[in-house]
């Protein structure tokens, strides 16, 4: 078989060697524009000093990989004149000359044929073969050639980095925030050699441009960028090897083979360098590809094979690395956050190190965390895990940050509540959460989701929570009402029969605008002034009601397609008065029945928000954002972030944590408070709360079995 | 857990006589419940009659699909059969829904395959709605209706399980994966604001006896041979020894399946009495 690889970086190279060394009377020819010597970037990392995979692969490459690695394992924040520093993690480096040294050596040892300086264009370049591979990197010219098939996705990301080196070891992986008078500047550096290190600047567009760095040459970037980082660079100079400003290109391909072609490493997926190892991923493809071809008489088959192998694996880093990416592009938000929060919101950035493997690591890193976190409260004398950190709105002080609601209406009868729910709710109480939350209660009979649901709208009411409070508090913990108007969403069938299921004699609903949730459902009622003046009111009796039951705060839910929400939405409302059309118009209404409670009720006041509906043509990230704030301007205590369900047909993604992503943008770029729920698992709850995500958490995968009395320690 | 078993409707050149007389077989042992897949082109039966036939010949296990295309399906005429299958079986059917993995059946079937899943969707709205409205009938034995499960990997899929249906039904796989789709299954059923939880149901297949392996792999290799190179992948999964058998099933009980049912991936009728008998240190 003859087998052509274009490209000659580490993928190209290391694919080269493992298939001449198990088939030998294979032709492999490497095809590299560049000469032997020439190297672009400094140093690569690999976040993993054990390499398994690749000492079974080729033992002799292995050793001298090996050997020539630099080692560390401590990650270092310098930020607000302070550093961080957090051991334990491994890394190794190796200057990016010396692996390719390696390999072509290898290579030529094992009779690969490597023609370098060779460019190839188009197709008829090439030599005749039985296998193409393309491994040229992000620009692939062998992808281009058949991208109607490969369909490559590049997505660009919004800050300007730029890839230097520096004479200067540093003894750990590095990360410098520098405020200046032009903006943030951010440097990632890590050693790779002797005294080489690694050094990557990024900052965002606006900062880049005000620093005169959109037209500078290769002298004044240079220097620009040693007198941002002089503290941390003590002198030594930043080197410069034809290294450009550029925005980081993420590659996603549809396929990555196609008939006899290939695509390997960067040339088929690439991602971003803040979580490590691009070159480990694109040297594992290359073991998986070889593995395939040998496993597989069939070359397409094989193919497939390598493709069916790798796409989840790299599927997963560029997920994990997309996180990474967003964390690395926010940070000026990130900055307001104490230094070791930062470094713990670095940290746990992609998901894949947990406070618990923290606490391995570095148990003196998270004593000191928590001895930090804790000096925030003077009255929490002794170091504790951050959930068990008390927390104070408006006056209420919640003795941890759990959060705990019942799943689904119970069976109440008339808006009364019954037995269960009082058990219910008085059981999460006694498990140990800080606050209990109801179900929704309809501030109205045709504002309830079911006949079932519990409701607030009557004296008895009042009376029937004013025990369930009681319950609730002679266990130490509080508790929250939680108020809605299902709007379109009314008039259903209970819900353990199904979502949205109408009822065969539906009560008469009422929405902005008159269309229903399903097309199979009852058509609502579009508001006139008197209907909203009603809901308004129902609203505010409702918060006398809570307040005559005791209730400690006060939690309104405007998300989720219910009737605030579909005032929101451009989705759901289209009003041509002034309370639909410009987003000012759409928020009006939510905001008038907000202020109403807000002036009715004095104690702490939270709202469920949508911050994105997840369906085309509706609330996008950024409206989310302004309706949060608009929201904390009319003072509201606590968001609660959810997304979705505005129309049925929304696009879910789960996964753990599915909201916090939401969460931590409102709660940094709003600084409100913010509560998440959305599969939290109790072992994610003290990373999310100590790093500044999210300060109060629902516990919905776990019901969070919390231990009332935690062991506290002294720092 | 309850641990169902497989019709063998789905193996190519099956008699209709030994597919009734497993049911029967199966009914004597202590299998929760009988199950049936769904394909059009390919030599299976169809899966309602043979849950049909079935029902005719057992009084007590469950009759579950694994899982129904119903996309493929006239909503109005799989409302009617659903209901008589379940007035047939007296109230003993659970329907496993899905899209199906397969474009070839709709291309078959002449139904458009794009959309599928909103279909889908509808679907299971509208057949609440017929039973409810009693303008086809017969009306289904279980007030309500038969339980619904949907199965399935997209987001979407999962999604629709907990806002349409009773439960989440997996697509097969070693524990952990179902341990994975569980999780997010029950997000999703949070998400919904569903009380309770999810009914979780997880499937496998199995082939025990040194002399029917070689056919047992076969079949799997050629159901699934549209899947390219993940076919071996599948077939590594198959469970061919009682050992296997067991380790699964304790697998998906750690998991937290509630209902696991076993595929067979030949028709002898002496699979299901191996299959008892691998189970017996379980059950």
């Amino acid at each position: 078989m003859r087998v052509v690889i274009v490209g000659g970086g580490p993928a190209g190279l290391y694919l080269a060697l493992l298939l001449k060394k198990a088939t030998p009377h294979h032709e492999i020819t490497v095809l590299e524009r560049n000469p032997p010597d020439a190297t672009y970037g400094w140093g690569v990392v690999f976040s993993d000093r054990t390499l398994a995979e690749f000492r079974e692969a080729d033992e002799p490459t292995y050793r001298e990989i090996t050997e020539r690695f630099v080692l560390w394992d401590a990650i270092d924040v310098y930020v607000h004149g302070e550093r961080v520093r957090c051991g334990g993690h491994v890394f190794a480096g190796i200057a990016r000359t010396a692996l390719l040294q390696i390999l072509q050596r290898r290579c030529a040892e094992l009779g690969v044929v490597l023609r370098f300086r060779t460019e190839v264009r188009q197709p008829e370049d090439l030599p005749p073969y039985d296998l193409l591979v393309g491994a040229d990197g992000v620009g692939s010219v062998v992808r281009s050639w058949y991208a109607e098939v490969f369909r490559p996705r590049i997505t660009s990301g919004r800050t300007r980095y730029i890839w230097l080196g520096t004479p200067r070891p540093f003894g750990a992986f590095t990360f410098v925030f520098q405020q200046t008078e032009w903006g943030l500047f951010q440097a990632h550096a890590y050693p790779y050699e002797g005294c080489m290190s690694t050094f990557i600047v990024e900052c965002g567009e606006d900062t880049w441009k005000r620093a005169g760095l959109e037209g500078a040459n290769e002298v004044q970037t240079l220097r620009r960028c040693a007198e941002v980082f002089e503290e941390v660079l003590r002198g030594a100079p930043l080197l410069s090897n034809n290294s450009r400003w550029i925005r980081f290109p993420t590659l996603r391909t549809a396929t990555w083979h196609h008939g006899r072609v290939v695509l390997l490493g960067d040339a088929a997926h690439t991602a971003h360098f803040s979580i490590g190892s691009g070159t480990k991923l694109a040297m594992e493809d290359a073991i998986a590809l070889a593995r395939a071809l040998l496993d597989h008489e069939d070359v397409e088959m094989a193919l497939a094979a390598y493709e069916l192998e790798r796409r989840p694996v790299v599927e997963a880093f560029q997920r994990a690395a997309a996180q990474s990416q967003r964390t690395f592009e926010t940070t000026p938000r990130a900055l307001r956050l104490d230094p070791y929060r930062l470094t713990l919101y670095l940290l746990t950035r992609s998901g894949r190190v947990s406070y618990d493997d923290l606490r391995v690591r570095d148990a003196r890193f998270v004593q000191r965390v928590e001895a930090r976190l804790a000096s925030e409260w003077d009255d929490v004398r002794l170091a504790r895990p951050p959930i068990h950190l008390p927390f104070v709105l408006r006056g209420l002080r919640l003795e941890n940050r759990i959060v705990l609601r019942p799943a689904g209406a119970c069976g109440a009868l008339e808006g009364l509540p019954d037995e269960a729910q009082h058990r219910i709710l008085g059981g999460f109480a006694a498990r140990g959460a800080g606050l209990v939350l109801t179900e929704i209660l309809a501030v109205s009979p045709e504002g309830r989701i079911t006949p079932e649901d519990a409701g607030l709208y009557r004296g008895e009411h009042a009376e029937a929570w004013r025990r369930v409070v009681a319950t609730v508090h002679a266990e130490g913990s509080r508790i929250g009402a939680v108020l809605g108007h299902a709007g379109r969403r009314g008039a259903t069938r209970p819900r353990r029969f199904g979502l949205d299921l109408p009822l065969a004699e539906p009560w008469e609903l009422l929405a902005p605008s008159a269309i229903p949730y399903h097309p199979d459902g009852p058509v609502p009622r579009a508001m006139d002034p008197s209907d909203m003046e009603r809901v308004r009111d129902a609203f505010v009796r409702a918060a006398r009601l809570a307040a005559q039951a005791g209730f400690d705060l006060l939690h309104l839910h405007f998300a989720s397609g219910y009737l605030l929400a579909s005032f929101l939405s451009p989705l759901t409302n289209r009003r041509e008065d002034a309370y639909g059309g410009s987003f000012e118009n759409r928020l009006r209404f939510p905001l008038e029945v907000f202020r109403a409670v807000r002036e009715a009720w004095a104690g702490p006041l939270g709202v469920a928000l949508p911050i994105t509906d997840r369906a085309r043509g509706g609330i996008t990230e950024e409206e989310g954002l302004a309706i949060a704030r608009a929201f904390r301007e009319a003072g509201c205590d606590l968001v609660e972030v959810t997304a979705g369900q505005t129309v049925p047909a929304d696009n879910p993604v789960y996964g753990r944590g599915y909201l916090v992503p939401y969460a931590e943008v409102v709660r940094l770029e709003v600084e409100v408070p913010v509560l998440a729920g959305g599969g939290i698992a109790l072992s994610e709850a003290n990373a999310l709360v100590g790093s500044g995500r999210v300060d109060l958490c629902v516990l919905d995968l776990d019901e969070g079995l919390v231990d009332k009395s935690p062991q506290p320690f002294v720092s | 857990m309850r641990i169902g078993i497989g019709l063998p409707s789905g193996v190519p050149g099956v008699r209709g006589g030994a597919v009734v007389r497993w049911a029967q077989r199966a009914e004597a042992a202590p299998f929760s419940s009988l199950a049936v897949i769904d394909r059009v082109a390919y030599d299976s039966y169809d899966p309602l009659l043979a849950l049909t036939a079935a029902a005719a010949v057992t009084q007590r296990v469950k009759l579950v699909t694994a899982v129904l295309v119903s996309p493929l399906r006239n909503t109005v005429l799989l409302a009617k059969e659903l209901a008589s299958l379940d007035q047939l079986s007296g109230g003993r059917l659970v329907v496993g829904f899905a899209v199906g993995a397969r474009e070839e059946d709709y291309l078959v079937a002449g139904i458009d395959h794009r959309g599928r899943g909103s279909r889908l969707t509808e679907q299971l709205r509208a057949l609440r709605r017929i039973w409810e409205e009693g303008t086809v009938g017969p009306p289904p034995a279980q007030p309500g209706g038969p339980p619904f499960l949907v199965g399935g990997f997209a987001d979407e899929a999962f999604a629709r399980a907990a806002r349409y249906a009773q439960g989440y039904f997996h697509g097969g796989g070693p524990p952990r994966a179902f341990a994975r789709a569980a999780e997010v299954a029950r997000m999703a059923w949070v998400e919904a604001g569903r009380p309770g939880r999810p009914e979780l149901w997880g499937q496998g297949y199995f082939v025990l006896g040194e002399e029917a392996r070689e056919r047992g792999i076969r079949y799997m290799r050629d159901y699934y041979a549209f899947t390219g190179p993940m076919v071996e992948r599948i077939v590594g999964q198959l469970l061919t020894t009682p050992q296997a058998v067991v380790q699964f099933v304790e697998g998906y009980a750690a998991a937290g399946c509630d209902e696991l049912v076993l595929m067979p991936a030949v028709a002898d009728l002496d699979q299901v009495d191996r299959l008892a008998e691998a189970l017996a240190c379980v059950w």
